[in-house]
């Protein structure tokens, strides 16, 4: 589904991917583990095509197209989704007239009947509930006076609703406590599919424990240094990146 | 004598004082001394005033250099023979027009106006009906509001003060639905000039809604030099709302002066998305303690428009509060001009001043000259002001974007947004919602 090869990014004229190789085919769980600056929100951006970060060589193939050559919303629309570390507070936009916008532009690039009030009303309310997102949550504008773990779930119910092919998880488990961890795992568990692959991109081993990875990636000085299986991950747990030329340790 | 230079083939008139003091005396109200004393004093002021000049500090930004050379005529009998073509109406449900004046290039149109339904004891009528049948009501405010020392356009509009609209409300009287007062542009194949005027006596404790639409038809020139005096009296309650939608290439100037009793409550707001050139001018006295001011605003200009808005809030009294919240869009090679003065004299303690301009540069061509103005003689009073300026916020865009919404839709959204978080200071719910619609609208037509 996602081949990346010899990907080299830079940001600001400085180099962060360094030749990158990754391969995730559908139905599977990726999880890329790294230390802080090895570059791990870096692919996660060029992924979603964000302004800014630099394709100096590479490539980047979805479902046997150029995803380079896309523009962020034709990404979305085809089915690549980024679940933000950071997500953005948008004053003014409440929610739910967002998240529908949102659904009625994929729908619509992918030739489906777009949705009206109540139809939206219909697909959204059972999934918001199982995230216990209140009414009111909908209503507000989007992310804005949300706790951390509510920003968070409101990512995952953005990825419930739009259904994507690709979902890229960047550092989810960040500033939530073990409860709001259970219940964004438990949602991103919910959409495991054979049709839908995962990135989980982490520092920590903890998110892993939720979402048990098929593979398992270490990213360090802008490469791949070391795949296998989630055994790897605990191996990180317990020894940390030092072996990974890392100063840090986990 | 006009007649000799209309016959003779003499030189046209150089200046716009020169040619104004040609145009015909309006023939409302004949016999009145009072207004005819009115009209020759404005004459006089704006003869002596003239256009506003570049240095002039109040319109420093806003330059009149291209109306000044306009060949502007008043309206003749001729012109309003042309059947006033439709305007767009505001997007309001139904039940708030139910009472309603237009004015078609200034001139009262009976046709498509209706005054049903109004309480006993509210006067809604055309000034020049008033002047002629209830001149008491008229000289008892008319030019006593607004002040025409200094100011070019009110001493103008004075001059030729002839039609506009007048509503006065009763001690205690509430008059549930909105007044719409519109002014229809329409005018033809020369430039014209009218001076619409309106007078709002909101007697104590009464309540009213005042919307005000200016709507242009066409892409014709002219001046709509329009003047508002309103009088709170109190504990009134006046929302007072205006959607300026001239034409393109109009010239619209709007000078609101209001005079607030004690504990009188306004809400003002002003939507620009119209003319080529306008003055949003607003003017709030505050002559009693307990007044809640609130004058509100967004602009949104394309093109090369010029939108300029220009406040001033009074505090006199103490325990008063004003807030004031404009923000505006700017795109292309358009231009915008906001001026907020907040004066707190020494008996204004416990004032509440609040005020913010925030404007979204769309094109690195667009211009905003935002210059707010504090001036506080109190020593415990509460006074905050703010501007920003600036493209939209990148990260806001990528969000959308990464949730499959296109950039010009996301870019749509966000202005929006920007833009409604003005226009939700409006305290009557389905006029805000219009103004809602008017928002969208004009996003739609980027």
């Amino acid at each position: 589904m996602l081949e990346i090869r010899n990907l080299h990014v830079s940001v600001d004229d400085k180099p962060i991917l360094k030749g990158l190789d990754l391969t995730i085919n559908a139905g599977e769980v990726h999880a890329i583990m790294g230390p802080n600056g090895s570059g791990k929100s870096t692919l996660s951006y060029v992924l979603a095509g964000r302004d800014g970060y630099e394709v100096t060589d590479g490539t980047i193939t979805f479902d046997e197209a150029d995803l380079l050559a896309m523009e962020p919303h034709e990404r979305a629309a085809e089915g690549v989704f980024l679940a933000f570390q950071y997500p953005v507070e948008i004053p003014g936009v409440s929610n739910s007239s967002f998240l529908r916008t949102a659904v009625n532009a994929v729908r619509k690039h992918r030739g489906d009947k777009e949705l009206d009030a109540m139809e939206f009303l219909k697909l959204i309310r059972a999934k918001a509930k199982q995230l216990g997102m209140s009414d009111d949550m909908m209503r507000r504008a989007v992310n804005v006076g949300f706790s951390g773990g509510e920003k968070k779930r409101n990512e995952i119910l953005q990825m419930a609703v739009l259904g994507p092919r690709l979902a890229i998880l960047d550092e989810t488990d960040s500033g939530l406590d073990i409860d709001a961890l259970k219940i964004v795992a438990d949602g991103v568990n919910a959409l495991r599919a054979p049709n839908r692959a995962m990135l989980v991109i982490t520092h920590y081993q903890r998110l892993l424990n939720h979402i048990v990875p098929d593979h398992v990636h270490v990213l360090a000085h802008g490469r791949i240094q070391r795949s296998g299986g989630r055994e790897l991950a605990e191996h990180l747990e317990a020894n940390g990146y030092a072996d990974f030329g890392s100063a840090e340790a986990a | 004598m006009a007649t000799d230079l209309a016959t003779v083939a003499s030189p046209p008139p150089a200046t716009p004082v020169e040619r104004f003091r040609l145009h015909p005396r309006p023939n409302s109200g004949t016999g009145l001394r009072w207004l005819n004393d009115l009209r020759e004093a404005g004459l006089d002021r704006f003869g002596r005033l003239g256009f506003p000049p570049a240095r002039s500090e109040a319109w420093k930004y806003t330059s009149l250099r291209a109306l000044e050379t306009l060949p502007l005529e008043p309206v003749a009998a001729s012109d309003r023979l042309i059947a006033p073509s439709a305007y767009a109406p505001l997007p309001l449900p139904p039940e708030l027009n139910r009472s309603r004046l237009v004015f078609v290039d200034g001139v009262f149109d009976p046709a498509q106006s209706r005054t049903a339904a109004l309480p006993a004891g509210v006067v809604l009528a055309p000034l020049r009906q008033v002047l002629a049948e209830r001149s008491d009501l008229a000289e008892a405010h008319l030019g006593r509001i607004a002040e025409g020392e200094g100011q070019a356009f009110i001493s103008l509009n004075t001059a030729f003060v002839d039609d506009g609209a007048v509503l006065h409300i009763p001690d205690g009287v509430d008059l549930e639905t909105p007044v719409e007062l519109v002014f229809v542009g329409h005018a033809g194949d020369r430039p014209l000039v009218w001076h619409p005027r309106i007078l709002v006596v909101a007697g104590a404790g009464s309540r009213a809604t005042v919307i005000e639409h200016h709507a242009g038809v066409g892409g014709a020139s002219y001046l709509a030099n329009g003047v508002t005096e309103l009088a709170l009296g109190r504990g009134a309650r006046l929302n007072h709302y205006r959607a300026q939608r001239e034409s393109l290439q109009a010239h619209h100037m709007a000078m609101v002066t209001a005079h607030l009793a004690q504990d009188a409550y306004y809400d003002n707001f002003v939507l620009s998305e119209g003319a080529k050139l306008s003055r949003n001018q607003i003017h709030c006295v505050l002559n009693g303690s307990g007044v809640t001011c609130r004058i509100n605003g967004a602009y949104m200009v394309r093109g090369r428009q010029h939108c300029d808005t220009a406040t001033f809030i009074d505090h006199a009294y103490p325990h008063c509060a004003s807030r004031e919240v404009y923000k505006g869009a700017i795109d292309n090679q358009a231009r915008a001009v906001f001026q907020g003065k907040i004066m707190v004299r020494p008996d204004a303690q416990k004032t509440d001043g609040y005020q913010l301009n925030r404007a979204l540069l769309l094109s690195e061509h667009a211009e905003i000259d935002s210059k707010p103005e504090l001036e506080i003689y109190a020593d415990d009073v509460k006074c905050s002001h703010g501007a920003t300026a600036g493209d939209l916020d990148a990260d806001c865009l990528f969000y959308l974007m990464a949730r499959g919404i296109d950039r010009d839709s996301a870019r749509g959204l966000l202005i929006g947004a920007f833009l409604n978080e003005a226009v939700d200071e409006m305290e009557h719910e389905a006029a805000r919602d219009g103004f809602r619609t008017l928002v969208a609208d004009w996003l739609k037509g980027r």
